[in-house]
């Protein structure tokens, strides 16, 4: 029973990994209704470049909050000069982008820092405060700072009139742009917000999956699992479906041998999609003829 | 108002099929059937002539070529022409590659008797899977194919499979012995490939100049007015993709007998990403496209890969650098050419020939 727990609070502390990826995926599929399938290798290519800056002697959280920083212009800086001549190009033309852009960042990171496998520090101190043997400190310290990152970007969209317009722009860009909402710099920052949140997601996996080019494979694919299960049109959902994979994948895992891990997205994702294609909490979108 | 003037569709014996406009076109001061035609020919007797003034190695590669345009040209199917995204088209190819290798490796089948039963079995994993396509909407057919590319390579490593698939070691293959005396073991593939790739082509060719290929265009371009039209999407989009499976499953033997070994590394997400990138570049919704696309996919790699060795000197980090291109050309191609380098060739061949 205890080796249950301390699977199922070790699999919600990399759930909230998965929550993260899951956000920023509904984030811009909410903006332009298509899955960014570069998500993951947007944050990994974030957590390289806080390994470059720890190494280069920074202190962690310097590192930590420059990094977000600099991945959210990343973020703007794709949907302005990439998407935004492209906004109303067929779906293909898109995903054909977003392909495009996991191949860029993948391979520009296996250039600059090699295919090598790295060790990536954790912020957490080494012993936990209390005695514990339920979780370790690195897994608490990955859910404390995903679920505080979950409650300011909730409070963003809550409370600021930045947020309301985001909301807006996402719902109804034509209302919106009548309203006097600048339509397409909002989808930058959404595309800013989404590569930010990626890249806490990727800085706070990094030291657990170790850091390579191709880490975030598995981790987006379980991430695209939780928006599916949450419901693609619903943040909160999102974030749901991905502490739920969480807990699935280390419960599949012991049923079923962890070799299978990709696999048990896969039927997941299917399933979902042919019995409940809004998710768990999205709506039914009816398109109007 | 005499008979003469009236719409074609008007006349009293019925509906006449009006000229296609392009048919009018004039290439080199030949009408543009008669140059298709003509071009057919001339590709089929350079395709027959080809191994023979080639080294073996030269030749096997012209064999991967084939092959290659074979998934190409599946996917083109599907994507092309009836609109769906698949990200996982690597594992139909696996899928057809393992059954070829299992029949070879298990039951001592010969070669040339694998290749119908893997397109079967690709058909029906692929129609089974694209059933659920009924409901699945492009972007999210892209994302389940997109999750089984991921997986497939971890399905075939699967320990309780290992008996068949031989796991993370692959299956090792028995070359064919060419039994045509004039032709060496290499040469004898090739024609042997080019057989089933010239079946292939010619069946894609009628599939999309009949009833199937309009309805499947229509599909593409508007899929509330296919439905309305009376065209059952779910049928017709789960069919596609099971015969785009079929080319792949041809495909996936075809590299099992000429490489004569199967591994899972073979077949990954990366693999499904080149096909992907072979389609773009050779052009969507042309069959030419695919043969350009095969070819891009197995020299272009292999020709960046030395050109970078040669300025940068073997470092492995900077076969990266040929990946980053490939990105970048992808995007530019999006942008400048959305038809690839067939429509771009087309396009100009009639601009200059005029």
């Amino acid at each position: 029973m205890e080796h249950l727990i301390q699977q199922s609070l070790g699999g919600l502390a990399t759930g909230a990994i998965y929550a993260c990826i899951a956000l920023a995926v509904v984030m811009i599929y909410q903006a332009i209704d298509h899955f960014n399938f570069a998500q993951g290798e947007m944050a990994m290519f974030s957590a390289f470049i806080t390994w470059q800056m720890i190494d280069w002697g920074a202190n962690y959280w310097v590192a930590f909050f420059v990094c977000i920083i600099i991945s959210f212009m990343a973020g703007v800086a794709i949907e302005r000069i990439i998407f935004a001549p492209l906004r109303d190009a067929p779906i293909f033309t898109h995903i054909v982008v977003f392909i495009a852009l996991f191949q860029i960042f993948n391979a520009t990171a296996g250039f600059i820092w090699e295919f090598t496998i790295k060790e990536f520090p954790s912020p957490f101190p080494e012993r936990m405060p209390f005695e514990t043997t339920l979780i370790g400190p690195h897994d608490l310290g990955m859910m404390l700072v995903t679920l505080i990152m979950l409650a300011l970007i909730f409070l963003f969209f809550r409370f600021t009139p930045l947020g309301l317009a985001m909301r807006a722009a996402a719902a109804s860009p034509d209302s919106a742009r009548l309203v006097g909402i600048n339509v397409g710099w909002i989808l930058a920052l959404g595309w800013g917000l989404a590569a930010a949140i990626g890249a806490v997601g990727g800085m706070m996996i990094a030291p657990v999956v170790f850091l390579e080019p191709a880490m975030m494979v598995g981790i987006l694919l379980y991430g695209f699992a939780g928006a599916v299960v949450g419901g693609l049109t619903s943040p909160g959902g999102a974030v749901f479906g991905g502490f739920l994979m969480g807990v699935v994948e280390p419960l599949a895992g012991m049923a079923i041998g962890s070799e299978l891990k990709l696999t048990v997205a896969l039927v997941v994702i299917v399933t979902i999609l042919i019995f409940k294609p809004a998710g768990l909490f999205g709506r039914v979108v009816v398109q109007r003829v | 108002m005499t008979a003469s003037t009236l719409p074609d569709t008007e006349t009293k014996e019925g509906w006449t099929p009006r000229a296609n406009p392009a048919n009018s076109l004039r290439v080199f001061g030949v009408p543009l059937p008669q140059f298709r035609r003509i071009s057919i020919i001339v590709a089929i007797v350079i395709a027959i002539l080809l191994p023979f003034g080639l080294e073996g190695f030269d030749v096997f590669q012209l064999t991967q070529v084939l092959y290659l345009s074979m998934a190409v040209l599946g996917l083109n199917l599907l994507t092309g022409f009836t609109g769906q995204f698949s990200l996982g088209h690597s594992a139909f190819m696996a899928i057809g590659a393992y059954t070829a290798g299992i029949m070879m490796d298990q039951w001592d089948v010969p070669y040339y008797l694998t290749i119908v039963p893997a397109a079967f079995v690709c058909f029906v994993a692929a129609f089974l899977f694209g059933l659920p396509a009924l409901r699945l909407e492009g972007l999210y057919l892209a994302l389940a194919t997109f999750a089984l590319a991921i997986a497939a390579p971890q399905l075939l490593k699967y320990e309780h499979f290992e008996p068949w698939t031989g796991g993370v070691q692959g299956l090792d293959l028995l070359k064919p012995d060419s039994p045509v005396a004039f032709l060496d073991n290499d040469q004898w593939m090739y024609f042997f490939s080019l057989f089933f790739a010239i079946l292939l082509i010619f069946g894609a060719w009628n599939l999309v100049r009949g009833r199937t290929g309009r309805a499947m265009i229509a599909i593409r371009d508007n899929p509330i007015a296919a439905s309305t039209m009376g065209i059952n999407l779910s049928i017709y989009k789960s069919v596609t993709f099971g015969v785009s499976g079929i080319y792949c499953g041809v495909a996936g033997a075809l590299s099992a007998i000429v490489v004569e070994f199967i591994a899972p590394e073979s077949f990954t997400f990366v693999f499904a990403i080149l096909l992907l990138i072979g389609m773009v570049i050779g052009g969507l919704a042309s069959i030419p496209a695919a043969i350009i696309g095969g070819a891009f996919i197995l020299y272009v790699p292999n020709f960046s890969e030395a050109a970078v060795d040669f300025f940068f000197g073997g470092d492995p980090a900077s076969k990266a650098l040929v990946w980053i291109s490939f990105g970048i050309v992808m995007i530019i191609v999006v942008y400048v050419m959305p038809t690839g380098i067939a429509g771009f060739i087309k396009r100009n061949l009639i601009r200059i020939a005029r």
